[in-house]
């Protein structure tokens, strides 16, 4: 086998010009392909990382018909205690799931004292919140003496960036917050601005966080109730698998009509980006295809032109009884070789690539988000796996001409002119 | 018994409507250590006698066989491994590969269908580089070789193997008139060393007067 390959090679070296241009092109291919993947997978990764470690968490579980409505965050579908125990109760009991924490949303009036905005609130426990959304303090500014561990004491308020320059309102700055209840009465209570918290693109990306036992005594819960309940698990690749299971088991709690008291969404079926992740993954599968192409029509060329100009070369390994199989494995060797040597040559480009970009820092803005810096990365499967494709690709392309090859009559090949 | 048997043998080939007879029943036999020419003008059959004794052609009619087999009835499998055993050619054109050295061209065989051991194989290829006086030019590529150095290493390829056959269609077409000496007489000093039966074609009269048995083709028959 080493004699054919390095035949095989040589054969390839005999026509220098063809086959490095060939391999320029495959190897263009393959440098598309891992720095496109690098640039939008690291993108996407660390969209679904902000949205569900800093914002939205993972999953979520509701009172039945909640999501539909989520809009106009309904004080009336709320999970009483009762409830929420048994979502505590499943949760505690999967060994999926590494963190639960209950939230309250809602909409309110703010206040500093000179000007008057609507504001949409997350309130939160804030202990619970930092297990189930590592990232959540991330995006937030708080004054340097604080502890940034703490994320909110009652009577804080953490509000969004934008409406705090609108407002010209800063950290330590009091305000009010007023809002309704679900029977229709108004409260309202001071605060303090604990912290601002940084934008970003989804439903409740515009949200100011507070307290979820300040929430409780704005909206008059007489007995504490939660809106909802943020999941975390252990691996993010079983997220579907868990979702599934826990999506059957809570289907399982039925209220007194006979239909379901909860419902569980993930973070795609809640934030918008999932879409665009979809169109990421579309995006790059459409390049792998281009890829694919690129190789297969290149090495497919070479590779009959390689048949062609060599018919009475066949025609002698033929006639001094080199068996078909041997014939063709010949050029499918050199197929594959050419393939190994641009998959290699491709490679390494590409992986230089992402590191240059990684040492040049790109930037990029995405909807309301500014300056989102990318650290383009390809994994090892990844290049793996788009190492194989071309590599089958090549064999593959090579397949017809090496068959072609070795079904030559060796009389009609050694008559070749 | 013979090596070679040709019994009733016709190549027609088929052009269109038009039928043309290369060789038209045709009878021999060619002993063993034979040194035997084909000779005969263009187009006389020479090449296609070659071929078909060589299994690269089957006959239309007749019956060939080679070393006791009947070579005419093989499938393509079997005419190659047999063609491998117990058969050598040497080309017109020389065709040698031009990517491999002397030496890899003469191993070629060796490796690519008697799968011999590295070992053994080292020391046939020295054998019959030195035998065909071309030692010293083993790690050249034939595009770095003379006509008649080509040749010699065509000789040594097809021998390496120790076939019971040497086939050469034309050995010398390609050569100058003392290169075209030499490789006649080499194949036949070839042919005395290692006992091997060489039928070759040629239409120069002075190649003709070394072969120990000579055909002559005229128009697809014996003559």
């Amino acid at each position: 086998m080493i004699r054919i390959f390095k035949m095989a090679l040589r054969n390839l070296l005999r026509y220098k010009r063809r086959t490095i241009l060939t391999s320029i092109l495959i190897t263009f291919g393959i440098v598309l392909v891992i720095l496109f993947s690098g640039l939008a997978g690291s993108f996407k990764t660390m969209m679904i990382g902000l949205i569900t470690d800093s914002n939205l968490a993972q999953m979520q579980i509701h009172k039945k018909g909640y999501v539909s409505s989520i809009d106009t965050m309904p004080l009336n579908l709320t999970l009483n205690k009762k409830q929420y125990k048994k979502i505590e109760q499943l949760l505690s009991g999967h060994k999926d799931v590494s963190a639960w924490a209950p939230r309250i949303k809602l909409n309110a009036m703010l206040s500093n004292f000179i000007d008057t905005t609507n504001i949409r609130l997350n309130a939160i426990s804030p202990e619970k919140e930092i297990l189930v959304c590592p990232d959540v303090g991330s995006r937030m500014t708080f004054d340097k003496k604080r502890d940034p561990g703490i994320l909110l004491n009652p009577g804080e308020v953490i509000i969004p960036e934008k409406l705090a320059k609108g407002m010209k309102i800063k950290i330590g700055d009091p305000i009010v917050l007023v809002a309704n209840n679900q029977d229709g009465s108004v409260n309202g209570l001071n605060f303090k601005i604990a912290g601002i918290t940084q934008t970003i693109m989804g439903p409740q990306g515009k949200e100011g966080y507070m307290h979820i036992k300040d929430a409780q005594k704005l909206l008059r819960m007489d007995k504490p109730e939660v809106i909802e309940v943020a999941v975390r698990v252990h691996d993010f690749n079983k997220l579907q698998k868990v979702y599934e299971d826990l999506s059957s088991k809570l289907a399982g709690f039925i209220n007194n009509k006979g239909k379901p008291q909860f419902e569980i969404h993930t973070w795609e079926k809640l934030s918008p980006f999932s879409n665009i992740a979809k169109m990421i993954d579309f995006m790059m599968i459409t390049m792998k295809i281009i890829m694919i192409a690129i190789v297969l029509i290149s090495i497919l060329n070479v590779m009959m032109m390689s048949v062609y100009e060599r018919v009475r070369e066949i025609g002698t390994m033929a006639a001094i009884g080199t068996s078909p199989t041997r014939i063709m494995s010949l050029f499918l060797s050199e197929g594959l070789i050419l393939g190994l040597i641009s998959t290699i040559a491709g490679n390494i480009i590409g992986l230089s690539g992402l590191f240059i970009l990684n040492i040049y820092n790109i930037s990029i803005a995405f909807g309301r988000m500014d300056n989102i810096v990318l650290s383009p990365s390809v994994n090892l499967i990844e290049l793996l796996w788009v190492s194989c494709i071309v590599l089958l690709i090549s064999v593959f392309a090579s397949f017809q001409p090496a068959y072609k090859a070795s079904k030559m009559e060796p009389v009609d090949a050694l008559g070749h002119v | 018994m013979a090596l070679v048997q040709i019994e009733n043998v016709s190549k027609i080939y088929q052009t269109g409507d038009i039928e043309i007879a290369a060789l038209s029943e045709i009878n021999l036999s060619i002993e063993k250590s034979a040194f035997v020419s084909f000779v005969g003008p263009s187009g006389s059959g020479k090449t296609t006698m070659l071929n078909l004794i060589g299994c690269l052609d089957k006959p239309t009619r007749g019956k060939i066989l080679v070393d006791g087999r009947q070579v005419d009835s093989f499938n393509r499998q079997k005419k190659a491994a047999f063609r491998g055993d117990v058969i050598g050619f040497i080309f017109q054109s020389f065709n040698l590969f031009p990517v491999l050295t002397a030496f890899e061209n003469i191993e070629y065989p060796l490796v690519m269908i008697k799968n011999e051991p590295a070992k053994k194989r080292k020391e046939m290829i020295l054998n019959v580089l030195d035998s065909v006086h071309m030692l010293d030019q083993k790690d050249k590529f034939p595009d770095q070789l003379s006509g008649g150095q080509k040749q010699r290493v065509a000789v040594a390829r097809a021998l390496v193997t120790q076939p019971k056959l040497v086939l050469a269609d034309e050995p010398t077409a390609n050569l100058d008139k003392k290169s075209s000496i030499n490789v006649i007489r080499l194949m036949r000093d070839m042919k005395d060393k290692f006992d091997t039966t060489f039928i070759f074609s040629t239409h120069d009269p002075r190649i003709m007067e070394e072969a120990e048995i000579t055909y002559t083709l005229d128009d697809g028959k014996l003559s």
